[in-house]
Formats: structure tokens, sequence, C-alpha cells
């Protein structure tokens, strides 16, 4: 009898262990879909997006140069008639004088949103890069520093009130990694960039005198990857957000601000070019975590970027 | 003196657009401009004689039918020392590199700084000028 309850005792656990493990395999499998859905639906997007802009690309360039000429064109013509607008009547020369100025007004700022939109045009074309980039040997640290040097005066340079405390801590070890540097480059100073702006706006949002803007940067080697922390105590992003950030033209800066690009092409980097992985973690108000892993051993055949 | 600019480009406002930009140079009768729409008429036409002297020719790269590159290609096999300009609105290293590789003097890219490409220019033509000199000497 009591036998007969430690033998069902123990049936029953290996039941349960064997429940257990079928539940794990069907989350991993659950979690393998969506990733697979999601970088499915990512690489799509950004063939679109790299398509719409090389169509974009030709008709925006004349915008652009007729809008400059214009200006030169009209330059000309205000020296050419200025004798005779000098002979009209005091009125007349004034409301010429007043159409004048208001068209050169105009086309400078028909060039100046044209420039504009030709730089979110590159950005978007930056998604169509082909597979032809060099690949090093580097330093994941010395890349992270050039990176964060980059961002930061970057960041001064645009508002010189701008401040931040820059946390480093780099695994002194981590061996030398193959990659491309100047995209990767790119991925940093996207995530930096991103950071900044986090820490400024919770900085200027709540006026917290005792608030201190950081941004933490570690570095760590896992042996098959390389992994990288982008840490700031920022304004954090919505749960809601998560999951569609990284889609292109998704952004929460506002207009003229952010494309809405630099996730979305950061993502294609890390996870196309690299077969990498980056994931975000955040609580509003409080912080945001970037993590990229970048394997050592370059999965095959993962970039197919249209060209 | 006076010199002649074979510009290759598929888009017809390109015609008025460069015409506008050396309006100056045209009035002054610094350059000639010629205009063609495909490499195929661009090779036809530089098979005739082009008058005044022809110091460059300026091409897309997409274009139907044979592209900026194939008449890169094609404009070295018969006239090796004529100075060939790109100019695309796709500034990647790929076409930078074919561009390279088949001997194009220059790559701009769309939109066309005017400052640079009249640079250029200045310098080809004075070139031009420094050669027709010493021949005459």
């Amino acid at each position: 009898m009591l036998r007969d309850i430690t033998e069902r005792k123990r049936a029953e656990d290996e039941i349960r262990t064997a429940r257990d493990t079928a539940e794990a395999a069907l989350r991993d499998l659950k979690a393998a879909q969506a990733s697979l859905i999601h970088a499915e639906k990512m690489a799509s997007l950004g063939q679109l997006t790299a398509g719409i802009a090389h169509e974009i690309k030709n008709p925006l360039n004349f915008v652009n140069n007729f809008a400059d000429l214009s200006v030169e064109l009209l330059d000309e013509l205000k020296q050419t008639t200025a004798p005779a607008v000098a002979a009209l009547d005091e009125e007349t020369c004034t409301e010429v004088d007043e159409i004048v100025r208001m068209l050169t007004g105009n086309l400078a700022k028909i060039a100046e949103h044209g420039r504009r939109a030709d730089g979110i045009v590159k950005s978007m074309l930056a998604h169509s890069r082909g597979s032809s980039s060099d690949r090093q040997n580097v330093d994941i640290n010395a890349l992270v520093e050039e990176a964060l040097n980059l961002a930061y005066h970057g960041a001064r340079a645009q508002d010189q009130n701008f401040n931040i405390t820059l946390e480093r801590e780099l695994d002194a070890d981590a061996a030398p990694i193959e990659l491309v540097p100047q995209d990767v480059t790119r991925v940093f100073l996207n995530l930096f960039g991103n950071g900044f702006y986090a820490t400024d706006k919770r900085r200027r949002d709540t006026g917290e005198p005792s608030f201190r803007p950081k941004l933490k940067v570690t570095t760590r080697d896992l042996g098959e990857a390389v992994e990288i922390r982008v840490r700031d105590n920022g304004i954090g992003i919505a749960p809601e957000f998560r999951d569609k950030m990284f889609q292109p033209f998704v952004t929460t800066k506002p207009t003229g601000e952010g494309t809405g690009l630099g996730l979305s092409i950061s993502y294609e980097i890390i996870t196309q070019q690299h077969g990498g992985v980056i994931e975000v973690d955040s609580r509003v108000g409080e912080f945001t975590e970037f993590t990229v892993r970048l394997p050592r051993y370059q999965r095959p055949v993962m970039t197919e970027a249209a060209s | 003196m006076s010199v002649s600019i074979l510009v290759v480009d598929d888009e017809p406002d390109v015609v008025e657009l460069l015409r506008q930009c050396f309006r100056r140079e045209a009035r002054q009768g610094t350059y000639v401009m010629h205009f063609v729409d495909s490499g195929e008429a661009a090779l036809e036409r530089l098979s005739g004689n082009i008058e005044p002297a022809l110091i460059a020719v300026l091409s897309d790269i997409n274009m139907p039918g044979m592209d900026g590159l194939q008449l890169l290609s094609a404009i070295k096999q018969r006239c090796p020392d004529l100075p060939v300009m790109m100019v695309t609105a796709y500034g990647d290293d790929d076409r930078r590199r074919q561009a390279a590789v088949g001997g194009a003097a220059e790559f701009l890219t769309k939109p066309v700084d005017f400052e640079r490409l009249k640079a250029l220019l200045r310098q080809l033509s004075g070139s031009q000028f420094e050669e027709t000199r010493r021949s005459i000497e």
C-alpha cells in the first residue's frame, strides 16, 4: 500500500517534469516563431523603405536643384531691374521690393525643406546597403569609446547646455571581433543619441534639480559573442511602444527632430547584417537599457539586403 | 575660346536645369552644351563631329537601355582620353567602385553641387587650352 503511494507519487512527479519540459519547449517555440515573424516583417519593411527612397530621390533632386537656381535667378532679376524699379513711384517700388523679398524667402524655404527631405531619403537608402561593406577585426571597446566621444561632442555641438555623466564598464579582456565598423558605429551613435535625448527630456520635463543625467556603457566578452549594454536614466519607453519601435518611421520625437529610422536601421545592421540580437528593457520614468549581442562566428547567409 | 560638353540623361528636365545653371557661361560662349537622352544616342553623337572641341561627357548612370556604366566602358574603348563624369542619385559604394574601375574621371551625386561641377569643368577646359596652345606652338 505504502509502496503503491510512493510509486504513484514518483509517476506524478515524472508527469509533472515532462509537462514542464513540454510547456517550456512550447514557450521557446512560440518565442522563436514570434521573432521569425518579426524579422521577416522588418526585412520587408526595410526593402519597401529603400524602394520608396529610390523613387523619391530623383524628383526631390530636381526640386532642390531648381529651388537653388531660382534663388540665383531672382537675385539677377533684382539687380537687372534695379534702375527701372528705382524710377517707379515710392508705393510701387516698395511693393515690388516686398514681393521679391517674399519670393526669395519662399524659395529658400523650398530649398531648406527639400534638403530636410533629402536627409530622410538618405537615411532610408541606408536600408538598402549591399553586403559589400568590409568586415574587419576590431577592438569593440575602442569602437564603443569612439562612438561615445562622437555622440557626446555631437550633442554638445547642438546644445551647449547639454550635460551627462558617462560611465564605462569595458571588459578589458574582450577579444577582437569581426564586424563592419562603420555600420556598428552607426548603431551605437543611434543608441547613445537616443539615450542623451531621453535623459535630457527627463531633465526638462521634470525639472528636478537633483536629477543627474547618466549613460552607462558595458561591454562583456561572452566567448561565442560580445555583449554591449547601453543604459540611460532617461524618460524610458512605454511598453506599448516597444513592439513597434524598431519599425521604420516610428518615433516619439516631435516632427522634424527624428526621422524614425535610427532604430530600424540599427535593428537591420545588428540582426540581418551581423546575425546578432538587439533587445530593450525599460521602465517609464526610470531607465532604458539596450542590449546588443554580436556573435563571434558568423551565421552564413544573413545579409541579403536588396541591392 | 569655346568648348563642348556632352550631357547624357534620360530625364528631360536635366536639359532645362543645366541650361539655367550654365546660362552665364553659355552667354559668354565658354561652354556649348549638347544633350542626348540615352547611352546609344551618346555613342552616335560621339561618332560624328562635335564642334567646338569636346572636353567632357557628363552621364547619368540609371538609364533604360544602355546604362551609364556601359556607356563609360564603350567610350573608354573608343576615346580613352575623353574624360567621362558619372552623375547619379545613388552614391553607393558599389556604383562608385564600378565607375572608378571603368575609368570615370569623376563621380558626382545628385542633387548636383553646381559649384563643384563648374570647378571641375574649369580645370578640364584649362588643360584643354594648354594642349591647344602647345599644339599651335
